[in-house]
């Protein structure tokens, strides 16, 4: 009844964040409530510590560890990077916000390691079970993280409906575990790649599972039918949390979302493959139609973010190594693009008073011109305008579906990108061709125009230079998943 | 095997009878105790398959800690439980559909009943036969090796769980006396009085003054 250890190598990034937000946890504890800069800094330099590790030291090699709960390869590697860009990125961007509105507690930055971690976990995933404790450990951080602004009302509003609709979800989750567990005999990716076969092996129960499996990852990645907490939640939380909510969970989720589907399910890609092709479908056409007629940033932001993962998702439809690639790609240009509007929104500052609307964007070429100058380029690479990054997005993705044959989705996904550029291109409109509404506060800290200036570069034309290599890393990280 | 098999049926209509009694009961103090009753009927069926110490730690845990709290809980908070139901039947009608239209999709499920080929190898034996081997010994081997990994991060949702509550109540009152020991302890007698001389006849009001 002995057993040897299990080997820690593959998990030791995890392990140094889950030790590290420990030790932050009680570093902050013990001073006491007057810790958030330095926990936030150091929570900054964990993520890097942990980028390190990940690169450095467990590469891209494929290797299993704990009973096979848990495995590593490039994919993995890949996903993670971008995961702890984005919670970095969005910790950076909170400071000023937070100590603004009275909720600099230590507490943060600690629940965004915390987070972070669940959805590392989540994309290592090797087992339905590991799937849903790291998704639990994040989701149950992002809940506290929507309402942490606890004496106001619509961030506890927020954080009560995410709260319901997110243990909704994992139960629809856990009741597709339970029937491909009944069907199948196992939750292991491993064997349930083996055991599921198409043709008439394939029971239909373990279909059934699998589709109430991705009804609950439609949830977690905010796509249609399942999307509808994401404006109400996205409006409610603080900024900051929002820009960290459209970011680096989205990913994490979709990766989660893609390796479930390949690792566990690569023999029914034509079952799984129409449920795909209807969530992208309805998602970006939900996304472009509805956000027209929004007039709060942040709510254009929650349509606009769930158009997107309609995008993305068509890179999944086409069930192929080059439909992920595309994914992949895609998410990461989506995500810098996200973290950039964030910054550029979290400085719509007037008076001391945060201000959200569109029309308090009228203007501002003529008040600040490389604010505005900034978010057109954000809004015309969201749109997917030529030149810009996220045209080279929406282009893989769109061509990785036409290669897989599915040509009427990547039509749909054009007609989709065209009427959402109406309400991108409104808001460039309005800054640079309405009557000035006002100067905003100049921004105090060094943040926030580095994330702002640093992604509008990415994001101009000269992401002609980058395309290639991310492209290359996506290729390397998506052809571990298929073998 | 008779006794077994009426052991079993005792408790799980028992089982079942309490469950129900849980959610029609007007008191919920008796809904509480209904649900003990369920959770002793449930640990009855532990017991029955082998299971002891499963069954050992749902009344500890669940009748001895959980099921108090709760009793705790309905009768510390002030929640109209009577209005509470009201509004719950009104959902009687499209409940009931919402639940018929599963059932009938659960009978077409059962209907097309098929395993794959594989089932059986995957399913046998993650643990060995009860009779190899104590509960308490497979329980440990399950959740400290094979499932290690999963039982910590399970205790690291716990630490989230924690962190949330702390962050989302606890609110630092001003004006709240607080009981210092180290204050108290370090108190000398001439910080709390003073010892004045009073003449006779004269009373006190000059000795206050001067000090």
């Amino acid at each position: 009844m002995t057993a040897d250890l299990p080997s820690f190598a593959p998990a030791l990034p995890e392990i140094v964040l889950a030790l590290g937000a420990m030790a932050l946890l009680m570093l902050g504890v013990f001073r006491s409530g007057k810790a958030y800069t330095q926990v936030s800094t150091l929570t900054v330099f964990l993520f890097i510590l942990v980028g390190v590790l990940l690169v450095a030291y467990v590469g891209g090699e494929r290797s299993v560890t704990f009973s096979g709960l848990f495995v590593t390869d490039s994919f993995a590697i890949f996903s993670k990077i971008l995961v702890l860009v984005g919670s970095g990125v969005a910790l950076m961007m909170s400071s000023r916000y937070m100590a603004d509105h009275g909720i600099d507690r230590f507490e943060y930055p600690v629940l965004i390691a915390l987070a972070t971690l669940g959805m590392m976990i989540m994309i290592s995933a090797n087992n339905l079970l590991s799937l849903y404790v790291g998704l639990e450990l994040q989701s149950l951080a992002l809940y506290v993280l929507a309402a942490i602004h606890r004496n106001r009302n619509r961030a506890t509003e927020a954080g009560l409906k995410y709260f319901v609709l997110g243990a909704l979800s994992s139960g629809m989750l856990l009741y597709g575990i339970s029937l491909i567990y009944g069907f199948t005999g196992t939750i292991s990716f491993d064997l349930l790649a083996d055991s599921v076969k198409t043709g008439e092996h394939a029971g239909i129960g373990v279909i059934v599972g699998m589709v109430f499996l991705i009804a609950g990852f439609a949830f977690k990645i905010s796509a249609v039918p399942f999307h509808m907490w994401t404006p109400d939640v996205y409006e409610g939380a603080p900024t900051p949390v929002t820009a960290f909510f459209a970011a680096a969970p989205k990913v994490a989720a979709l990766a989660m979302f893609v390796r479930a589907m390949f690792g566990a399910f690569g023999e029914l890609v034509t079952e799984w493959q129409q449920v795909v092709i209807f969530i992208s479908i309805a998602s970006m056409i939900v996304g472009a139609v509805i956000a027209i007629v929004q007039t709060n940033i942040k709510r254009l932001m929650a349509y606009s973010s769930i158009g997107h993962v309609g995008y993305a998702l068509v890179g999944l439809a086409a069930g192929t190594e080059a439909g992920v690639e595309a994914l992949l790609v895609y998410i990461a240009i989506y995500m810098t693009m996200t973290l950039g509007s964030f910054a550029a929104i979290l400085s719509m500052r007037r008076n001391g008073q945060m201000v959200e609307e569109i029309g308090d964007l009228a203007g501002l070429s003529q008040t600040n011109l490389p604010l505005a100058i900034g978010i057109a380029i954000f809004m015309f690479s969201l749109a997917g305008i030529p030149m810009l990054a996220g045209f080279f997005g929406k282009w893989v993705v769109f061509w990785a579906a036409v290669e897989a044959g599915l040509t009427p989705l990547a039509i749909v996904g054009l007609l989709a990108s065209v009427i959402s550029c109406f309400y991108y291109i409104r808001i460039v409109k309005v800054m640079f061709f309405d009557e000035p509404a006002g100067n905003f506060d100049a921004d105090k800290g060094r943040a926030i125009p580095l994330v702002i200036g640093v992604s509008a570069v990415l994001h101009s034309p000269v992401s002609f230079l980058l395309i290639s290599p991310l492209i290359a890393a996506a290729a390397w990280a998506a052809k571990s998943l298929i073998y | 095997m008779t006794l077994t098999a009426g052991a079993f049926y005792l408790f799980a209509f028992v089982a079942v009878a309490a469950g129900f009694l849980v959610i029609s009961a007007r008191n919920p103090v008796h809904s509480v105790l209904w649900l003990i009753l369920t959770f002793f009927s449930a640990a009855g069926l532990f017991v029955l398959m082998g299971a002891e110490f499963l069954a050992m730690l749902l009344v500890i845990v669940y009748v001895g800690a959980v099921a108090v709290l709760f009793l705790f809980v309905v009768m510390m908070l002030d929640i109209n439980f009577a209005q509470f139901r009201k509004g719950a039947l009104q959902y009687i009608p499209i409940g009931g559909l919402v639940g018929l239209i599963l059932l009938a999709e659960l009978v077409t499920l059962v209907m097309a009943w098929q395993f794959g080929d594989k089932v059986a190898d995957n399913v046998t034996a993650p643990i060995p036969a009860a009779e190899q081997v104590e509960n308490v010994k497979a329980m440990g081997a399950i959740l400290y090796t094979d499932y290690l990994f999963i039982f910590q991060t399970a205790g690291l949702i716990l630490l989230v769980a924690m962190i949330g509550a702390i962050v989302l109540t606890h609110r630092q009152r001003a004006g709240v006396k607080r009981q210092n020991i180290s204050k108290q302890v370090a108190r000398k007698p001439k910080d709390a009085y003073e010892m004045v001389e009073v003449k006779s006849g004269e009373g006190i009001g000059s000795a206050s003054k001067k000090g």
